[in-house]
């Protein structure tokens, strides 16, 4: 049928089973908004900021496990989009995000709103285009969702000029991929496994190494499953949280900068490494040369190049985990799991040395607690978004996660302001969950206007602010490294943060107490609108333990022991 | 610090607009270096080739090569172990200068005079990359203006 390029940015959504786009319309991208004007096909949520339009992508599609769609318009609007579409590249996420640009005779004038989006978007972006005539939409758009989701996740930034989406072309989405450049290899080599088997078999103190390409494939249950048949403990990155259930006996915790002394020292003592869609990040291996020294390592990896790229694989394993885990699963009765009784519970004495804890011994609430208690509360029924700091991390520590894509978070790049509006887009893929973004007073300010996006579409998005009237983590470093100057992170002028919500239509909470949390969120649940629940929090708490950076994972700072709770 | 060597990579990639920009990016977005890169089409073909003369240790240029073949429009990526590699140059010389010395010096390395006028001698040589820096030095006595790399192209033995 002959449409015009917006039509067919329509048609190849429906196509594409979208159900939700996010974005912020402007001039460049008109054409296509007038025609989601006219369709039924799917839902439009605007956002009110750019970045927030790609963050709350980001956190449908790690919710959903579909690909997040986003949409913006030229020049600022674009702008505002790289920071997510660079924390999407960083966390593997699938988007396909469209940005309008200016007309292609006016492409390279300095025209209005005019900025070289796809040479800025190139290096946060897995692939991106420039479509120069609309005859080429369908086949461009059908591209981008097939590499935005397959191989290694990432997202897609597609750039169509103005005149492009008024252009009339034949439209016909039922196009025959040939991607004879793109072929992510799949299926690992069997021979690989067999070996990566046999050694496992052969180790004594075996450890699975559990990352976030687990969650992305869909492979937690394959997971589980090759756990409990090989009786190896496991550790998980940041980004795996939920793959195991945290009461799962197995599972010693999060390794990496904060994460526990079990973990650590298991890492750090293991004779072989069995990675299963991790890729040996800075923040999880600490020095390099001291990372699992006497071990072994088995790595698989849909991503070649995450191989051997900081730690040297003596198994290499190309392939979808998800895949390969079902290899796996097929040898498995070569292992026998008894033989890593005397391992398990030399793990169980790390744990008992240095359980992962806090001390309840000021009269201000502490943060942990809110986590924990919030755990208690909603647990399996709710889905968690953080922010970044001190709060991010000790809901990776201590909120009792017991599935996959429960946890949607910022890990590799880290990006303040994502907490929110990728709790909003999680709430879009799953109503049927609480979803509740805790944060810091830092974090919230950075993307607090999508109050206004929750309120109208009814999102009702539950922010827990842990506040500390520190932007917390970095003064964390200050205390810790920089002899106490702390440096412009003292946050003591704030606003109302009630009000603040009041003033979008939201409801807010101040609390100081743990009778006080306890009503406030039950309240906000009952209230099914937005939420900011402020907690008044210990000011001077640290996340503990850590390893200082470029510090070797079992050199630890510990939490001080007095009568630890 | 791994030891640093010389590599030789060829790069098929879909002829297509910003595919050099995206091999170029990669290099100075992850710190790799390049000496030299040449590009052309492949005759009757929708590809191009590139050569891109690189360094580092062994490590970093196993990253290279998997890294180029992430990028979408990459074909394929070869890694020269033995190859056939050529060069050429043009140099610039005063006419003042020996033209009996200048033109024997281009002959020695694969070359000749390819334009002579009222004030200037050009000269091109084509050789091994080696072999052209060696001649370039030779040539220094002789003054020359202006000189021109084209950078290395290679094909497997």
């Amino acid at each position: 049928m002959q449409i015009s390029g917006a039509q067919m940015v329509i048609e190849a959504l429906i196509a594409e089973e979208v159900t939700t786009v996010f974005g912020y319309p402007g001039g460049a991208i008109m054409n296509v908004y007038d025609e989601i004007y006219k369709q039924d096909g799917f839902q439009h949520i605007l956002t009110r900021h750019e970045q927030a339009a790609i963050h709350a992508a980001e956190g449908y599609s790690k919710a959903s496990g579909k690909v997040g769609v986003a949409m913006i318009t030229s020049g600022p609007g674009f702008t505002n989009a790289v920071t997510g579409l660079a924390d999407a590249y960083m966390d593997s996420i699938p988007l396909v995000v469209i940005s309008g640009q200016v007309p292609m005779s006016l492409i390279g004038t300095d025209a209005f709103q005019e900025i070289d989006a796809v040479g800025i978007s190139r290096s946060c972006t897995k692939h991106n285009y420039l479509v120069t005539c609309a005859a080429d939409l369908p086949r461009v758009l059908k591209e981008a969702f097939h590499i935005a989701a397959t191989g290694r996740p990432g997202p897609v930034h597609v750039d169509i000029p103005k005149d492009v989406t008024a252009e009339i072309a034949e439209f016909d989405y039922d196009i025959d991929l040939n991607l004879e450049t793109y072929k992510p290899h799949v299926k690992g080599n069997p021979r690989q496994i067999k070996k990566a088997m046999e050694a496992i078999a052969n180790a004594k103190r075996p450890l699975f190494y559990l990352g976030g390409g687990i969650i992305n494939a869909n492979a937690a249950y394959d997971v589980r499953d090759l756990v409990h048949k090989t009786g190896i403990p496991a550790v998980e990155t940041f980004m795996a949280r939920g793959t195991l259930s945290y009461d799962d006996d197995l599972l010693v915790g999060m390794l990496g900068m904060h994460g526990s002394y079990a973990s650590n020292m298991a890492m750090s003592e293991t004779d072989l490494v069995i990675a299963l869609g991790a890729r040996f990040d800075d923040r999880v291996t600490g020095k390099l040369s001291e990372f699992a020294k006497n071990a072994g390592v088995i790595h698989v990896d849909i991503d070649p190049a995450s191989i051997s790229k900081l730690v040297n694989a003596d198994y290499p394993i190309v392939g979808d985990v998800k895949n390969v885990v079902n290899d796996m699963l097929n040898l498995v009765d070569k292992i026998d799991s008894k033989k890593y009784e005397t391992w398990r519970n030399v793990i169980k004495q790390f744990e008992e040395l240095h359980p992962l804890a806090y001390h309840e011994d000021t009269d201000r609430i502490k943060p942990q607690w809110v986590v924990e208690r919030v755990g208690e509360l909603l647990g399996d029924d709710a889905n968690i978004s953080t922010d970044v700091g001190q709060h991010q991390m000790w809901s990776g520590q201590f909120y009792p996660f017991t599935r996959p894509r429960q946890f949607i978070s910022s890990g590799g790049l880290g990006t303040m302001g994502f907490g929110f509006p990728a709790a909003i887009g999680v709430k879009a893929a799953s109503p049927e969950k609480t979803s509740i973004n805790f944060t810091g007073d830092g974090s919230i300010l950075m993307n607090c206007q999508e109050l206004m996006t929750a309120v109208e579409k009814k999102i009702p998005v539950i922010n827990i602010i842990l506040n500390n009237n520190y932007l917390g983590m970095v003064r964390q470093w200050q205390t810790l490294f920089y002899d106490k100057r702390h440096s412009e992170t003292d946050l003591s002028v704030q606003p109302d943060f009630v009000k603040l919500a009041e003033a979008f239509g939201g409801i807010g909470y101040r609390v100081k107490t743990k009778e006080e949390f306890d009503a406030a969120l039950k309240d906000a649940v009952e209230k099914n609108i937005v939420a900011f629940i402020e907690v008044i929090v210990e000011r001077m708490e640290n996340v503990m333990p850590m390893v200082p950076s470029g510090g070797s994972l079992f050199n630890m700072m510990l939490l001080e022991k007095k009568g630890a709770k | 610090m791994e030891a640093s060597e010389r590599r030789v990579i060829s790069v098929i990639v879909i002829n297509e607009s910003s595919v050099l920009s995206r091999i170029t990016d990669l290099f100075s977005a992850r710190g790799y270096n390049i000496t030299s890169l040449t590009v052309a089409p492949i005759p009757e073909s929708k590809y191009s080739r590139l050569t891109i003369v690189t360094s580092g240790s062994v490590r970093v240029i196993e990253q290279i090569t998997k890294q180029l073949h992430k990028l979408i429009p990459v074909l394929r990526v070869y890694e020269h172990a033995d190859l056939v590699e050529k060069e050429m140059a043009m140099v610039k010389f005063p006419a003042n200068e020996n033209i009996a010395d200048i033109s024997t010096l281009c002959e020695a390395y694969n070359g000749k005079i390819v334009n002579v006028g009222e004030n200037v001698i050009i000269v091109m040589v084509a050789d091994e990359p080696k072999r052209v820096e060696n001649y370039l030095k030779l040539i220094k006595r002789y003054n020359p203006k202006e000189i021109v790399r084209s950078g290395a192209v290679a094909l497997e033995r």
